[in-house]
Order: structure tokens, then sequence, then C-alpha cells
């Protein structure tokens, strides 16, 4: 395996003794996310505060601890209740942990988000973005004083078919990456156009000894081989 | 073992586990449901490993990642007990804590009741100081507000009991919203700590400081002494917790600059919590106590040095016996 991904990746041990790995979302979802939860709190005071105000002074009184919940509480309640993500998070497909991958507390969240006042001065997230965007994992201020991290939500995957065709047994032995990678051509292949296919294929006809319009045949029963019978 | 027979032995267990993940995680688990739920998970980390040892495809180990993780996230969800937690920390330590950070304490205490007082006694001795510091209008607005003619205190001058219940909300809204302010602050190297304790002080001891000199000083001093002892504590505190967080990031010691921050901010948030429930109880005190004026002065005066004796000695000495809550 690849020692340094290309990728953002983010790994994190268990003490299973496995690997796993966590992707940190980027400035640009997270912005979305929060513009959306912005929106949703607008509203959510729209709403309500129509039928206060007409509670006279009470009204007010109960608006002005809605008003204090709303900006203060809203993120820390989400977060904490709704397994680390705010409605905005939900929608973007995001969620906040620990940097252990452990599901965000009740201290980690309090700070993070009362920090958020820090990252949006001067004005308009400038420190947050600033810190965002030079940090490898997408940290701003909050996050780093808090260890927690805002990561991709894991979504459900669809399994490809892979193509028909007689399994095959190599007269060579394949190491782990190596299966790896043909049993990935073989499942990616509905993604990728016929030519492409056949280019990348045919770089493998010479170990493969056969020609190179037969090759991605060949592969796909190798990988039909290494799936072994259904 | 090939792939296709590894998947179709344990296909069943998977979809079993992945059953349980989604009762636990919309919270519909019952207790004997999900009594296997950690060997089942262990079990499901050793085929994650099993899967990845011998290179399986990853359209296999991914779907198995992602069940690791949805159960690492099940598993080691942080369960505490709130309210006991909560007792502990309001009898033994969050005083404790206090007392542990004194030097926080002590320096932000000394910005905000010296300039405080600092100002005030200014402002006492040369009237006109108030105007460079506070605005006409709302030097204006607070002479009508003490002004010794008003049946009822605060924010206006004409309460009626309805009133109450708006003025305890503004002053959670408000104060809780100015200690947050101060913490957060201190993020730049303690720099905004410093400069909301030394703001604050300055407008409440101008303030303070002209309407003692024009003569208001009975219908103020005893307004703001009771519910002063927790809201101007609590204020300090907060500055307290701020400058916490910005020494960590000037002085780290033997550890980097982000884990010191870390472990500061994981104490200073305490204390911050701290600071919530006192001023829960001055807005309290404010709109319920504060206000009234059927009482005379000196008993306000009289009960509010009650108050500022009974915080010095929560904040001395509670907790100082280590059995002392249980």
């Amino acid at each position: 395996m690849p020692s340094a991904p290309l990728d953002t990746r983010y790994q994190i041990e268990t003490p299973e003794g496995i690997d796993l790995p966590l992707r940190p979302a980027g400035l640009v979802p997270r912005m979305l996310a929060f513009a959306f939860d912005l929106g949703v709190r607008a509203v959510v005071m729209g709403v309500l505060l129509v039928p206060l105000a007409l509670l006279g002074n009470v009204g007010i009184g109960l608006g002005a601890l809605l008003l204090f919940l709303i900006s203060w509480w809203y993120m820390v309640l989400f977060e904490v209740l709704n397994q680390g993500c705010s409605p905005g998070k939900q929608v973007m497909g995001l969620r906040v942990v620990q940097d252990d991958g452990t599901p965000i507390g009740w201290s980690a969240s309090l700070i993070r988000n009362l920090l958020r006042f820090v990252d949006m001065l001067p004005f308009g997230y400038c420190l947050g973005a600033i810190s965002c965007l030079q940090h490898p994992h997408f940290k701003r201020l909050g996050d780093l004083a808090a260890g927690t991290l805002v990561i991709y939500r894991e979504q459900p995957l669809v399994r490809p078919r892979i193509p028909q065709a007689t399994a095959l047994r190599l007269p060579f032995a394949l190491d782990l990456s190596e299966q790896r990678a043909i049993l990935g051509f073989a499942e990616r292949q509905g993604e990728l156009s016929t030519e492409r296919v056949h280019e990348l294929a045919s770089i493998l006809a010479a170990p493969l000894q056969v020609s190179p319009a037969r090759a991605a045949e060949q592969l796909n029963g190798v990988a039909r081989g290494l799936l072994g019978p259904a | 073992m090939k792939q296709s027979l590894f998947e179709s032995r344990h296909q069943r267990q998977w979809q079993a586990f992945a059953e349980q993940l989604t009762q636990l995680e919309q919270g519909q688990a019952k207790a004997g449901d999900v009594a296997d739920f950690p060997h089942q998970y262990r079990r499901l980390c050793q085929h994650l490993a099993l899967a990845q040892e011998r290179g399986y495809s990853s359209y296999l180990v991914d779907p198995l990642q992602q069940l690791a993780l949805r159960g690492h996230q099940q598993l080691y969800r942080h369960r505490s007990q709130l309210a006991a937690n909560a007792l502990s920390f309001v009898l033994a330590d969050f005083p404790r804590l206090v007392r542990e950070q004194w030097r926080f304490v002590l320096i932000a205490s000394l910005l905000f009741f010296g300039s405080l007082v600092g100002i005030a006694l200014l402002v006492y001795l040369f009237p006109d100081l108030i105007y460079s510091i506070v605005s006409p209008q709302q030097v204006a607005e607070m002479q009508g507000m003490y002004d010794p003619d008003a049946s009822r205190l605060g924010r206006a001058a004409e309460r009626a009991s309805s009133e109450d219940w708006m003025m305890f909300g503004y002053y959670v809204m408000h104060n809780i919203g100015i200690a947050f302010q101060t913490f957060a602050a201190g993020l730049v190297f303690g720099l905004g700590s410093v400069f909301f304790l030394i703001f604050n002080g300055l407008i409440i001891g101008a303030v303070s400081g002209h309407l003692t000199e024009i003569g208001y000083g009975q219908t103020f001093w005893s307004f703001v002494i009771g519910h002063g002892a927790f809201e101007l504590t609590a204020i300090a505190l907060a500055g307290a917790a701020g400058l916490q967080l910005g020494w960590a990031l000037i002085a780290p010691g033997q550890l980097t600059r982000g884990e010191s921050l870390r472990l500061a901010a994981r104490k200073s948030v305490q204390m911050l919590c701290g600071v919530m429930i006192f001023l829960l109880i001055a807005a309290f005190i404010e709109a319920y106590w504060s206000s009234t004026t059927v009482i005379t002065p000196w008993v306000k005066y009289l009960v509010g040095a009650v108050l500022w004796l009974l915080v010095g000695t929560y904040l001395g000495f509670a907790g100082r016996n280590r059995h002392a809550p249980d």
C-alpha cells in the first residue's frame, strides 16, 4: 500500500487494531453548511417572534431567551444530541467528531462553538477561513482548541457488477496491490468509456501474454478468478 | 479464501450489525437487542482486517470500513451522569478550579475591578469625564433609569411585574453574551479578554461614578449591589478563562502550542460553565429582587453585603474538604 496517499484522508487507529480513514471537509462545504444553518435560525426566529411579540412583555422576555438559546446553543445542542450533525451539516453530508474519531461531547462542542466568535473576526469569518485553508485537516481556530474535526459522513455505496467472463487463474502470483488494482479495474469499468478501458488494459497486454485487444477481457477473467465462484 | 465465499459466509452478520447500528443511531435500541453489540463490533473489525490483508476489492472493504466507523462512533460514545457531575461541579469542582487558576483570576479581577474603581473615582472627581466615555444619550437614558422618583428600577423607569420577565430574558441574553465574548476573545493571545475586561470596567465604573456624583447614588447602589456580587465576579472569571487560553498560546511550556491550547480550553470551558450559572443567578436576582422599590435601601445593602460574602466564601472555601460532597 502506498505510504502517503495523495488525498486528504486522516487515518485513526482504533483500539481494535484497525485503521479507519476519515475524510476532512474543506472550506466550501462547511461554509455552505453554515449558511444553511444561518438560514434555518433566521426562519425559526422569524416564525417564533411574531406570536411572541403579540404576548407583550412576557413575549419579549421569552424572545430574548430564545435569541440567546438560538445564537449560542443551536450548534452545541444539535452537534451533541444529533450524532455530530447540525441541520446544515446534515444537508451537506458532514459531521463533527473528536480528533480520535469518537463522537463529540459537550465540552468540545461548547469550546468550538464559543470560539466561533474569534473565527468570525475581524469580519466574515476571515480568521477562520485562513486557519481552515492553511491547516492540513481544514481546522478553524475553534476546532484547533477543541480538538475536533469536520468530516464527510459515509455515504452508502452501490456495488457495480463485474462484467461476465470466464474465470482465469494466472500462472504467476499477484501481490496485494496488484490484486486490488485488477479488481478495481473490473469493478469500475462501467464508469469508463470503452476506448479508455482498452487503453488501460493494453498496458498489461505484454505481461498477460495476450493481444492488446483481448487484454480487457483477460483482466476481467482474472478478476472473476480472484473473486471466486459466487 | 476467495472473496465471494468470504462474503456469502458473513453477509448475514454484517446485515444484522448494520440493523443494530441503525437502531442505536436513532436512539431506539432496547438493552436486550444490543447486548452483544461490542462482540459484533469486534468481529466486524476482524473481518475488515482480514479483507484488507487478503486484498479483497475496495467495494467489499469500503462498506466494511463504513460499518466499522459507525460502530466505533456508537461504542465510544461519551456517557456521563450529567446530574451527578453537575452537582459535584457546583459543590466542589468549580470553586476548586477558580482557586487552582488563582493567578489568572487575580489578573482579570485587577484589570476589571481596577479600571472600574479607577474610572468611577475619576468621574466622581471630574464629572465632565463621563461624556468622553459614554455618549450623551446613554447618559440621559441611565439617569432616567435610576431617577429616585421612579417606582421600579432597571432598564425602564415604569415597570409592571410582567416586565420582570422581559428583563430576565434581556439580562440572560445580554450578560451571558458579554461573558462569552470576553472568554472567546482570549484566543487572540489574551488581548481580547484584556480589552473586554477593561472596556466593561470603564463603562460600568463611569456610569456608577456619574450617578453617584449627581445624587442618584442611593437608587443606583441599592439596585446593583445584590446581583453585582454574581454578575461582576462572573465577568472577571470569564476574563480569567480567556486569559488562560491566551497564556496557553504565549507560553505553552513543554507542549506544542496546539496541545497546550487544547488542554487549556478544556479547563477554561469548565470555568465558563460556572460563569453561566453565576450569570443566571444574577439575572434572576436582577429581574426580581434588585428592581423592587418596596424594600428599603438598607435592607438591600444588607442582603447585597451577604451575597458578596456568600460568593467570596463559596469561591474561597467550598470543596476544600475532599469528602465534602459525598
